[in-house]
Formats: structure tokens, C-alpha cells, sequence
């Protein structure tokens, strides 16, 4: 007999199109920032983040009471593939929040006032947030924590595994601290951010990706969320780093040795 | 300008990454006041300790069982009080895995942005603007950006291996003040337990030397039978690139990268390691890099000072061998 009144599992998970990790980053030459005309994917983070809400779903017993998987993404119009390779991944439904192609990157404090207008918007009704501990582009690594404080909701950073309790309304999460591991207890709703360690991302099958195609994608205005992303932080240059001057092989051990001796690097025992 | 320095201990010993975020907030050119939180058990030796801190003009102190397990839910209305209608402009910490889950719920609490991993920093005290320099895209491009005085309280961390830390200073008083903790009703966090791993050897991401290993360790008995007994020779921290790590080989805490720790040591061996752009963000400020690998075009070989195309399995013991001598 099926429940007359089933409760869902509503999990909103942020994603950013970020260049792709295996790209060679150049700096463009009016030092503004680096090239973008590259290949650009989903921020690896945020695939952890995508999977593991898709196993929570997966995890659940046949019959309890089913999960929505909703994503979100801010940026330029071709922000919309992220979204697609979200939902192809197994999100039901997605939001853009769509800005101008030359607008500049919004911040993680702008993100974080997106994403709880967006929270709000749904009357409230989101579990749990699950979003990627930093992006691979700016590496600033904060949104997710920005947001819980925000909210005021309870916040498990750098996860490596995710247990639920729907009973209890709780997660216990094991967090990777500096030099070993963590578990809380977070009651619901919660903030958990994502760590490399917490699953491997699935690749979309054809039959997912073309699934995916005629999943309902929202489009959304900042003004429709009334939240600014213009930048706090004034991005004055782009610059090439120090070039490091390597490339002197040595052809065998005993050179190898020599030269650590010669820079004073000699046995401690 | 008057800094607030985050101030970390871990069972009463202070965090080393803590001292170099001091000498960062000390560059500001204004007052430095510390913080310190914990239980009773250990904040009065902390306190004490930390008192003869160059750099520091007063420091603060929250002692309380709430803060015996440090979450940044019962630690952020702290800061926000302390924060809320104060003559701070900056808040200074290391990027511990703490201070990064702690920092931004409090700058966002406070409606301001955070700089993430600062490597210079400039103040002009006439504009009341603060100038940082950091890397961006692990490492590939490194970003000058600018809180403008319509920031009120500027939040930044600093990473260590830019800043030398701050020494001590036996002669030194300043003024040590106890503030009051606040209460959190209602904590949606309970801490349940932490597992340390334990090691003897340096600390990773303060070790003048550093022995790290890639993906041809094979497995966990291979990686510590090939690495140890060369760590050991050379008194050096054992260090590790994410493939290694992903496969279990060692614990994730001794990953170097984007996305796990940032060194520069003195010295810093790679052994078995490609050399991906995301590992050598975390390694390639090292003073001197020797790199071991099979493969003559491994790209670990474009920043190795000294490079030996090599099995490591013949490589490494002979190495050790040579160096005994």
C-alpha cells in the first residue's frame, strides 16, 4: 500500500561550469584574467556532488519515500550544458540563473545569496545542499559555508562519506580535517561540501543524456532573485607566475646523490 | 588598521600555519590582536605561550567546554559578536580545514567576501584598501585583487609557506583579555569523534624536507617498505600525489595539490610522480626538487633541479644506500 501523503527528500545541488581540469591555463595578454575559449566542463567537485546525491537516491529501500534532485547553475547562457550533464548524471529538474556572457565571475558571497533566494523560493522545503568544497577556477572554496551562515544551517565541509537518517531527520558525515577524519552529526537542513574522496562520478549513458534533454530546466534572472552579483573584490591583474627553471636530469644515482650532498641534504641517522 | 588573528592549537600545541598568519596580519602595519578558544583544559597554556608572540598587541581568550570541539557553528556567534560594531578591519587565519569552514559563515554572517590563500598583501591605510596577491587555477595564474574601503572588515587567510612565522619574544607584554563564550541553543552540529593519524615524522606542511610518492607504489606495503627507510635517512615528511592517495595507499591528509596540501621545502622528492599541474600546485615553490621517474617525459621533470630517469625500485634504495655513506 503506497502512503497517502509522501514526504520528499528535496536536495538542491549548486554546479559550476568551470574550464576543464585538464586544460593548459594561459593568461590572456591584457592580463584581465586567463583565456576562456577552452574547453570548459563541470567542476569536478560538483560531479562528486551530483553522484552522491544520485546514491542517497539509490541507497534508499525500494518504497521509502522518494528523493528530488534539483541543480542549479549561474552563468553565461552555455552554462545550460552543466546542466544538462547534471540531469543526464540523474537530477530531476534544474534552475539557471542566466547572466550576460560578459558579465564578470560572481563571487561565492553572490552565489551563496542565489542559492538561499532560490532555497526560499521553494518555500523552504530543501533537506540538504550538496555542493562541491571549492571550485577549481577561482579556488576560493567558499560558498557552501557562506551559504550555511546565511541560512544558519548546520555545515559539514570536506565529506568523504554521507550517511543519512530520515527518521532522526540527521546526517552523520566523515569530514577529511587536517591530518585524519571527523564524523558529525548535522540535523536537517544541512550544508555538505564535497571532498574527492566521497565517491567516483558516474559517466551519463546515451539513453540518460537524451532523458535529460526534455528534463525541465528553469531560467531565472538575478533580478528574479533579487541578489547582485557585482564583485566586492577588485581584480586589479592577471599575471603568469614565477617560471620555475628546471630540467637538469643527472644520468645516474650516484650524480643524483652528489648534488643532494652539494645542497647539504646529508643523512640524519 | 587592527587584525584579528585567528589563533589555532590542537591539544594545547599551537598551529604553526597560525604563526605565519600572524607575521601576514603584522604586515597590515596596525594592531594584532590574537584569539584563542578551547576548554579550560588547554586555553590557559595556550594563553601563555602564545602571550610572547612578535607581532601580537593584545590578545584574547574564550575558554569554555562549547569550544572543547572546535565547529563552526558554536564558534561563529563568537566571532560574529566580537566582530559586530568593532573597531576590527581584518580577520587573519591560517587555511586550516577550521578557519576554511569558519571564516566564510562569519564574513557572510557580516554581508562581506573572504580572500582565500593570500601570498603578498599591501595596505594603504589612506584609501582603507588591502591588495592581495593569490593563485588561481591551482598555481597557473596568480590574481591581484583589491577589498576596497566599502569592505569594512577584510577576511583573508594566508598561505604559510609565503610568510615565515612569527617568533617569539620573552620580554613582551601585552594586554591578555578573557571574553565571555556565547551560548548556542539548539546546535544543529554534534562533534562524534575525530581519529588523528599518527605519525613521527615532520609535519607535512612545515617539514624543511619532503619525500613524496605517486600512483607505481602499488599499494600501501610497497609505498611504505620503498619510502619510509628514505624519510627516515633524510629526517623528512612523507608526502603523496592524489593517485596515490585515491588508491589508498596513504592517508588523504598527506596529499600534495589544489586540492590537498601546499609545501615548500627545502627539499622535495618526487618519486613516481608525473607531475600533473594539479600536483605541482602544491609542490613547485620547494627550494630544490628531485624528481625519480621512469617516464623521460613525465612532466615532474620540467620544474625537478635535479632529475633521474630511473626505476624507482633499483633508484631508491641505492639512493639511501649512497646517502648512509
Amino acid at each position: 500500500m503506497r502512503p497517502s501523503t509522501t514526504r520528499l527528500l528535496n536536495i538542491l545541488v549548486p554546479v559550476k561550469r568551470a574550464v576543464d581540469y585538464a586544460v593548459k591555463i594561459r593568461v590572456n595578454p591584457q592580463q584581465t584574467g586567463v583565456d576562456l575559449n577552452v574547453k570548459h566542463s563541470m567542476n569536478p567537485f560538483d560531479e562528486i556532488a551530483i553522484e552522491e546525491a544520485v546514491r542517497i537516491r539509490e541507497r534508499l529501500p525500494k518504497g521509502s519515500e522518494p528523493v528530488t534532485i534539483t541543480a542549479l547553475t549561474i552563468g553565461p547562457p552555455k552554462s545550460v550544458e552543466t546542466l544538462r550533464t547534471a540531469l543526464a548524471m540523474g537530477a530531476d529538474a534544474a534552475f539557471h540563473v542566466e547572466l550576460p556572457e560578459t558579465a564578470p565571475a560572481p563571487e561565492p558571497l553572490g552565489v551563496a545569496k542565489a542559492v538561499q533566494a532560490i532555497i526560499e523560493k521553494q518555500q523552504n522545503s530543501v533537506d540538504m545542499v550538496i555542493l562541491g568544497k571549492q571550485s577549481i577556477d577561482d579556488d576560493l572554496g567558499q560558498t557552501g559555508q557562506m551559504l550555511a551562515g546565511l541560512l544558519d544551517w548546520g555545515q559539514a565541509t570536506y565529506a568523504s562519506k554521507v550517511d543519512l537518517d530520515l527518521d532522526q531527520k540527521n546526517a552523520v558525515i566523515t569530514r577529511e580535517i587536517d591530518g585524519g577524519l571527523e564524523q558529525v552529526c548535522v540535523k536537517f537542513p544541512l550544508i555538505v561540501t564535497t571532498d574527492l574522496r566521497l565517491n567516483e562520478p558516474r559517466y551519463a549513458s546515451l539513453p540518460n543524456i537524451m532523458k535529460a534533454k526534455k528534463k525541465p530546466v528553469t531560467k531565472l534572472t538575478p533580478a528574479d532573485l533579487g541578489v547582485s552579483f557585482k564583485p566586492q573584490m577588485e581584480v586589479i591583474k592577471v599575471t603568469e607566475p614565477p617560471k620555475r627553471v628546471g630540467g637538469t636530469k643527472v644520468e645516474s644515482v650516484d650524480e643524483l646523490v652528489e648534488k643532494l650532498k652539494a645542497a647539504g641534504f646529508t643523512a640524519v641517522s | 588598521p587592527h587584525a584579528l588573528v585567528f589563533l589555532e592549537h590542537r591539544q594545547g600545541d599551537i598551529d604553526s600555519g597560525s604563526l605565519s598568519a600572524l607575521t601576514a596580519a603584522s604586515q597590515l602595519g596596525g594592531k594584532v590582536a590574537g584569539l584563542v578558544v578551547g576548554s579550560s583544559e588547554f586555553v590557559p597554556t595556550v594563553v601563555d605561550k602564545v602571550k610572547k608572540l612578535k607581532g601580537l598587541t593584545s590578545l584574547l581568550h574564550s575558554t569554555s567546554d562549547l569550544y572543547a570541539e572546535q565547529l563552526p557553528e558554536t564558534l561563529s556567534p563568537l566571532l560574529e559578536k566580537l566582530l559586530s560594531d568593532s573597531e576590527y578591519t581584518h580577520v587573519v587565519s591560517t587555511p586550516s580545514s577550521l578557519a576554511k569552514s569558519l571564516l566564510p559563515r562569519v564574513a557572510a554572517k557580516l554581508d562581506v567576501p573572504s580572500v582565500s590563500e593570500i601570498t603578498s598583501l599591501e595596505h594603504d591605510s589612506s584609501s582603507n584598501s588591502t591588495t592581495f596577491t593569490r593563485p588561481i587555477y591551482a598555481g597557473n595564474a596568480i590574481s591581484t585583487v583589491r577589498l576596497p574601503s566599502s569592505v569594512p572588515i577584510k577576511f583573508f587567510t594566508v598561505r604559510a609557506t609565503n610568510f615565515d612565522p612569527a617568533p617569539f619574544e620573552e620580554s613582551q607584554e601585552i594586554e591578555v583579555k578573557a571574553i565571555d563564550p556565547v551560548d548556542v541553543p539548539n546546535c544543529p552540529t554534534k562533534h562524534i569523534s575525530t581519529q588523528l593519524a599518527k605519525s613521527d615524522r615532520p609535519d607535512l606542511s612545515v617539514a624543511g624536507r619532503v619525500v613524496s610518492g605517486g600512483r607505481p607504489l602499488k599499494n600501501a606495503e610497497t609505498f611504505a617498505a620503498t619510502l619510509d627507510p628514505l624519510a627516515d635517512v633524510l629526517g623528512a615528511a612523507l608526502g603523496a600525489s592524489r593517485a596515490a592517495v585515491d588508491a589508498g595507499y596513504v592517508d588523504n591528509s598527506l596529499q600534495v595539490g589544489q586540492t590537498g596540501k601546499v609545501v615548500a621545502p627545502e627539499l622535495y622528492m618526487a618519486i613516481g610522480i608525473s607531475g600533473a599541474i594539479q600536483h605541482l600546485a602544491g609542490m613547485k615553490d620547494s627550494k630544490m626538487i628531485v624528481a625519480v621517474n621512469k617516464d623521460p617525459d613525465a612532466p615532474i621533470f620540467q620544474v625537478a633541479d635535479v632529475g633521474l630517469v630511473a626505476d624507482l625500485y633499483e633508484a631508491v634504495p641505492q639512493i639511501i644506500e649512497k646517502l648512509k655513506q
